[in-house]
């Protein structure tokens, strides 16, 4: 019998609102998993849901929100986490989960991203790269990266991709990781720290969408993307690292246990006015 | 008498309005003519225990008043033309989501960057219209600062009662101009809380559904009924939905609760209306000077009136033919190309009897630009 | 504390949709795919219960429940 902690038993569908599935998400799509990783993650923690708030925005990953029996808040494009924002400073005592997809994250939202992330505000954004745009049928995204086809690509993409983790790190999240879907039980010890963090933390997780990156691609079906991801990405600082330096690193990037988190420094404030000092 | 008077800005009658109703979070971003409510609320809110937050955008602030109302908070932005314009989007989400918020728009002269230090009235139709899809929607406005108070504590009342945003239609006159003002003691006006659901946890509670008189109690966030928002369209438990019948009753819902109510959202004033022959209509700071006018003709035996908006969204329809009933001609007084005129026009049993008095240049129009006019509609000259 | 056996694979054929993804990566394949696309344990006694299939379903529609030995039933 191989070595897992894994032998006690979930029940992630106490957190689900079971009368929406069968989800809408395509067979094979990564973003179930992820959800499950959350779930998992949530029920090991052992969080009152009623304390959670998941606030989306718009795509595929944004339909998480309605799918968990917490106080879930759908926004629009882009601007999740600036919702999320207002959430989190006017009642610190919740814990806000912002599940994004590419654009979500990178592309119209990409500055409440960068600036959530400086803020260091208590909030924990699951990016969820698929390199493309799935609820729009396959156009690319900023995570597609250069050489790549999509519907609006129909020659290879010219753009460039953003590195999420370098990104928020370079940002000021004070809690950064990553993973992948083939790494499932990674994904749930990466989201329980990140949901634990006390700061802005980031949790990317590469999830396959078979039906139009993987297709355009001619990367295989969803397990043969999921094989790539197990071949293309190593632990943080594996020595593997030498022979193949183009290999991705999964784990915990940053994790700042100092840096002052923003709804704290925000009671400072009120403290110091309230004493009557500007 | 116990009563505060102070010497302050349109922008802070505002912010002085604003705490009286019981904001408790901002958010805001800078912007030329409106920037001094968020000074000041940053240095008022954490005095209150209150939250202020600079945002990284208009988009943002929208955003982050949306989601701190939805935590059971009395929540305001502040901005002007351009930043009005960038709340568009989140604007409609709180529309469609029903969520109380505050939006105050200190107008400034558009289109674009525009004339950013100058006054204009341009906003009229953006407003009302700036957001996609059919909706209803509540606009104040103000002309002094003892109303710019007074509208702020109603711009409050009418979101809770109504669970819609409200939008705050000053000018930059309105908002820099200074004069006094007399804060009422805390119950001296009336200030209306947050309507929250009496249904008792493991009891299904439906966000969406109205009760009988129209209005929806809420549930905060982090208390015990965990439900769906959404801009989607909605069933009443907040879930997406498609279906005819649920999309075509919220839209009506959602334009009915405030349509239907025009009579209790419509505030104005009046000025020797009752034996005016001409009525100049007009709102915020062009008002001051259709009422200056309209006293210095009085004394000269010019039956004229003023009937000065405070409520221009929903337009009161209705009040405005019956006070213009009986007048030869009407004049619309405002800094715009004719956005209230055409409200006014639709308004009226005669509209070719309803002439538009403006300025367009970003100076405040004064009293001899509508009487230029005034004057020719007579048969005077100029 | 008793040996853990395996009770049994909840499969719910409502939330499944066949990607193939518990099949592909069972390390004692244990799962097949039915005539409706639909994942079934078919060799259920070779189960190790290492759960993979549950935790990288994405439909959520897999449960491996275990039970200790000694436990009735």
């Amino acid at each position: 019998m191989p070595k897992t902690k894994y032998d006690k038993e979930y029940n992630v569908k106490q957190y689900l609102r079971e009368r929406f599935f069968p989800h809408i998400w395509c067979p094979g799509c990564g973003h179930g998993i992820v959800l499950g990783s959350l779930l998992r993650a949530v029920e090991e923690l052992g969080l009152d849901p009623t304390e959670i708030v998941m606030t989306s925005g718009i795509g595929c990953s944004a339909r998480i929100s309605g799918y968990v029996n917490f106080h879930s808040l759908h926004t629009i494009h882009g601007r999740a986490l600036a919702f999320a924002t207002g959430v989190k400073l006017s009642t610190p005592k919740l814990n806000l989960i912002v599940p994004m997809g590419d654009g979500d994250a990178l592309a119209i939202g990409g500055n409440h991203f960068i600036h959530a992330a400086r803020r260091n505000i208590d909030i924990t954004a699951i990016v969820m790269n698929n390199r493309i745009y799935g609820m729009t049928g396959g156009q690319f995204s900023p995570l597609t990266g250069y050489g790549q086809k999509a519907t609006t690509a129909p020659y290879s993409t010219i753009d460039n991709e953003f590195d999420v983790v370098k990104l928020a790190t370079a940002a000021g999240a004070s809690f950064v990781a990553r993973s992948t879907t083939f790494h499932a039980t990674e994904c749930i010890d990466l989201i329980k720290k990140a949901i634990s963090h006390k700061g802005f933390s980031v949790v990317e997780i590469f999830s396959q969408c078979p039906t139009h990156y993987g297709r355009k691609n001619k990367k295989g079906d969803a397990s043969n993307m999921m094989e790539l991801y197990k071949k293309t990405t190593v632990p943080i600082g594996s020595k593997k690292l030498e022979q193949d330096p183009s290999l991705i690193e999964r784990g915990i990037f940053v994790d700042n246990k100092e840096a002052p988190e923003y709804c704290d420094e925000y009671e400072k404030i009120i403290q110091t006015a309230m004493k009557g000092r500007a | 008498m116990n009563n505060k008077i102070k010497f302050v800005q349109g922008n802070e009658a505002c912010v002085e309005g604003a705490l009286y109703a019981g904001i408790d979070f901002f958010a805001g971003y800078p912007i030329t003519p409106s920037t001094e409510i968020a000074e000041l609320l940053s240095m008022e809110l954490p005095k209150r225990a209150g939250k202020f937050i600079q945002m990284e955008d208009e988009i943002a602030s929208m955003a982050a008043i949306i989601g701190a109302s939805l935590t059971g908070h009395k929540v305001m932005t502040a901005t002007s033309g351009p930043g009005f314009s960038l709340k568009q989007e989140a604007l409609g989400y709180a529309c469609m989501a029903e969520i109380p918020c505050v939006i105050v728009n200190v107008q400034r002269g558009g289109p674009s960057t525009g004339n950013p230090t100058h006054v204009s009235q341009g906003d009229i139709n953006q407003a009302k219209w700036g957001t996609h899809g059919d909706h209803s929607i509540i606009a104040l406005t103000a002309s002094n600062h003892q109303d710019v108070f007074e509208m702020t504590v109603e711009a409050f009342n009418f979101a809770e009662t109504y669970r819609t945003p409200v939008i705050l239609l000053f000018d930059e006159v309105i908002g820099h101009m200074r004069e006094k003002i007399t804060i009422p003691e805390q119950g001296d006006l009336a200030v209306v809380q947050r309507l929250r659901t009496s249904v008792k946890k493991g009891v299904d509670y439906h966000p969406y559904l109205p009760r009988e008189d129209g209005r929806l109690p809420m549930s905060d966030f982090g208390s015990e009924h965990r439900y769906n928002v959404t801009g989607l369209f909605h069933d009443m438990w907040g879930f997406p939905s498609n279906n005819p019948k649920v999309v075509r009753e919220l839209l009506h819902h959602l334009v009915d609760k405030i349509d239907n109510n025009v009579d209790q959202i419509t505030r104005h004033r009046e000025y020797w209306l009752d034996d005016a022959e001409y009525v100049l209509v007009s709102y915020g700071s062009s008002a001051r000077s259709a009422i200056h006018l309209a006293k210095n003709r009085r004394k000269r035996g010019n039956k004229i009136g003023v009937l000065e908006l405070q409520t221009i969204w929903p337009f009161p329809k209705e009040l405005v033919r019956r006070k213009c009933a009986g007048a030869r001609a009407v004049i619309v007084v405002e800094m715009n190309m004719g956005q209230v005129l055409h409200q006014v026009k639709s308004a009226v049993d005669n509209p070719a009897s309803v002439f538009l008095a403006n300025r367009i240049d970003g100076k405040l129009i004064s009293p001899t630009d509508i009487k230029t006019l005034l004057r020719v509609i007579q048969g005077k000259g100029v | 504390m008793g040996k853990l056996k395996l009770k049994e694979h909840l499969i719910g054929r409502n939330w499944c949709k066949g990607c193939g993804i518990c099949v592909h990566f069972c390390p004692k394949s244990v799962l097949e795919l039915d005539d409706e696309d639909k994942a079934v344990a078919v060799r259920p006694e070779d189960c190790i219960y290492c759960k993979l299939c549950e935790l990288r379903c994405p439909d959520l529609a897999i449960e491996v429940k275990i039970q200790k030995e000694d436990e009735n039933e």
